[in-house]
């Protein structure tokens, strides 16, 4: 499982090492070194805000313990940083039969290829998992969302292209009751959080499955590209306020970019991040691992 | 929401009005917030720091003008500086024998099938034989997602089943040149700059069909790795052009001026939503402003 994990985050690895390795060699710290691990949180995406509260507990810290060495920080930073984030909390799919989850995001982020993922993940674990396409509205997203299912031999609902979201994400909930499924994964349409009518109707779905099943949806999880910069935060909040969000997927953790607006996401809004994605293919999905993550930032060995 | 860098240099400018003179400390001052304004847009951190620098060199030796106070003479220099950069809209390479072949390449899910779509549409309203070519044979219904487009824009689909895309690249030049069409839009796979293998697949499709342009679509959400991407697709083949993609969003799109800056590849257009007609060129005043943060502020000093 781990070793998954450290095999995506290898490539991102070699790039920023070379650097960190100088950095944290048995050097004094100096004025230089704040400005270089400054550079390395901005440019994994931390914002210069988070990036300078974890400095100036760092600067505390070197002060309060008259630390002088570059490598007696590293430690530090390390800590501080899986300080900052939420371990990944275990999912609950015990206290709900059937388990309604409903996924969503901006456009492109990952989220039929998420739903693929944890679909494969769930059904390994034995539970009888259902898929819904209620993206009707992006070219061949149903069909998308229907390969995979016939991949993974997991049953998809879907409607006509075109046709009303909250209907099919109706009728999966009404099948997955009356075919006593475990679990349903919702995947609906990529939409721009700043677009009004979009999100108006997201609302809307998330709505109709509390129809169909009374507390419904269960949990809402937002995929997050790592890719994205400062705007993850914009996005996070809106989602949040519109769907409930109740905990983050961050996708392409293999790219180069290093994810790092989960801080601001994780302090901001309290959500935790749930599940890395680690590649295209349905088995690179792995509970999101603090350590790990943080590892990848630093660009650190294990 | 951020406080806006023009809040921010108001503040500043009220201090400022004041004196006469503008000091090193003052342009310091200024400098400070153009920075912050530049990172919180995502514009890369090394490209911040020459810029900055940039505009400080300039801003200390500046001419004090009658019209603007000393801050407002450095905005102008930073928003002269940003939209220089930026440069004007580029037109694609549509030049030499036909048919003109268009490589759609970028990150996953940045928008390049999209893109292809809407370019096909474009050049097709302009009166060209527009080919489109399904060559992303991994991710699931990506054929059919640029059928479906193809349809919606009256542009036929060339697909080959078990062949791989540099040979079904060469196979529908081949068949476009035969049928008379006049552009050929390639649509590829996304793929990772670091992915050794998919981007030597990218490499031989160029080597076999010769792309008149190809062109980098990049996610205007993206953060700071977007110069590292640029750079990397850059080395593989040769970019022609930027496609900002999803622009209709409020992200501040900072990744322009990282790639323009490190790489000179123009930006020659603007993805602004879903539907098929959603393209535009892009006005670099306007992205500056957007990137800036501060549109009503430049408005005022450009009348000045
Ligand atoms: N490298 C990598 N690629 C991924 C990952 N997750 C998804 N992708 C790719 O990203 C692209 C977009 O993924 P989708 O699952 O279609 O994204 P989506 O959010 O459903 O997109 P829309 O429905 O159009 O909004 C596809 O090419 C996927 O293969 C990941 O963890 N790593
Ligand atoms: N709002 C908005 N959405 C866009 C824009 N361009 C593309 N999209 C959406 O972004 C998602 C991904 O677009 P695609 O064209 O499939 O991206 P791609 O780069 O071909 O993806 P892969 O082939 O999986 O790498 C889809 O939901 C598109 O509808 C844009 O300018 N604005
Ligand atoms: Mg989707
Ligand atoms: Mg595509």
């Amino acid at each position: 499982m781990f070793n998954k994990w450290i095999e995506g985050l290898n490539r991102t690895r070699k790039v920023a090492f070379g650097r960190l390795a100088t950095l944290f060699g048995a050097t004094d710290i100096s004025a230089e070194t704040w400005d270089e691990l400054e550079a390395i949180l901005i440019q994994a995406d931390l914002g210069v805000e988070t990036t300078e509260s974890i400095l100036a507990v760092l600067q505390d810290l070197v002060n309060r313990e008259g630390l002088t060495h570059t490598d007696e920080l590293q430690s530090s930073l390390r800590a501080e940083l899986i300080r900052r984030l939420d371990a990944a909390p275990a999912v609950d799919f015990d206290s709900h039969k059937p388990t309604i989850v409903l996924v969503v995001g901006v456009n492109g982020s990952g989220k039929t290829t998420t739903i693929a993922k944890l679909g494969r993940q769930y059904a390994m674990q034995g539970k009888k998992v259902l898929l819904a396409a209620a993206d009707t509205y992006r070219a061949a997203a149903v069909d998308q969302l229907q390969v995979w299912g016939e991949r993974l031999n997991i049953p998809v609902i879907a409607g006509q292209p075109e046709g009303d979201p909250g209907a099919v994400a109706f009728d999966a909930v009404q099948a997955a009751l009356s075919r006593k499924m475990d679990i349903v994964l919702i995947d609906t349409a990529g939409r721009l959080h700043t677009r009004y009518n979009l999100m108006e109707e997201l609302k809307k779905v998330y709505r109709v499955v509390g129809k169909a099943l009374p507390g419904a949806p269960h949990a809402t999880w937002l995929v997050l590209d790592a890719t994205t910069g400062q705007n993850a935060l914009q996005q996070a909040r809106a989602f949040k306020e519109t769907a409930q969000v109740s905990g983050v997927i961050l996708a392409k953790l293999d790219s180069s970019a290093k994810g790092g607006m989960a801080f601001a996401i994780q302090k901001e809004l309290g959500l935790p991040i749930l599940y890395a994605g680690l590649g295209e293919r349905p088995e690179d999905l792995q509970p999101f691992d603090r350590e790990a993550f943080v590892d990848g930032i630093l660009g650190l060995k294990n | 929401m951020f406080e806006t860098l023009s809040d921010r240099l108001n503040k500043i400018f009220d201090n400022l009005r004041r004196r006469g003179k503008l000091s090193e400390a003052d342009v310091d001052a200024v400098m400070r917030e153009v920075r912050l304004a530049l990172l919180e847009a995502d514009v890369h951190y090394s490209v911040v720091k020459d810029f900055v620098a940039r505009v400080r060199a300039r801003s200390i030796g500046a001419e004090v003008s009658k019209a603007l106070n000393p801050a407002q003479q450095v905005i102008k220099i930073v928003n002269e500086e940003m939209i220089g950069t930026l440069g004007e809209p580029a037109r694609l390479n549509l030049a030499g024998p036909k048919p003109w072949l268009v490589m759609i390449v970028g990150l996953q899910g940045s928008g390049k099938t999209t893109a292809a779509a809407k370019l096909a549409r474009l050049l097709r309203s302009q009166g060209e034989r527009v080919m489109l070519v399904a060559a992303d044979p991994y991710r699931p219904a990506a054929i059919k997602q640029l059928q479906t487009l193809g349809e919606r824009v009256g542009v036929p689909v060339f697909t080959e089943d078990g062949v791989n895309p540099p040979e079904l690249a060469a196979h529908a030049f081949d068949q476009a040149r035969k049928g008379g069409y006049t552009v050929v839009i390639l649509d590829t796979a996304g793929r990772s700059q670091l992915d050794d293998q998919l981007m030597d697949e990218l490499r031989s499709i160029s080597r076999k069909v010769t792309p008149t342009d190809t062109l980098l679509v990049i996610d205007s959400m993206i953060g700071q790795e977007a110069l590292h991407v640029a750079e990397g697709f850059r080395d593989t083949v040769s970019l022609t052009g930027l496609v900002l993609t999803k622009m209709d969003g409020d992200s501040r799109g900072g990744a322009a001026i990282s790639i323009r800056s490190v790489t000179g590849v123009p930006i020659k257009f603007l993805s602004t939503g879903e539907g098929v007609d959603a393209l535009e060129s892009y006005d670099p005043r306007r992205l500056a402003s957007r990137i800036l943060g501060m549109g009503d502020v430049i408005g005022l000093i450009e009348k000045a």
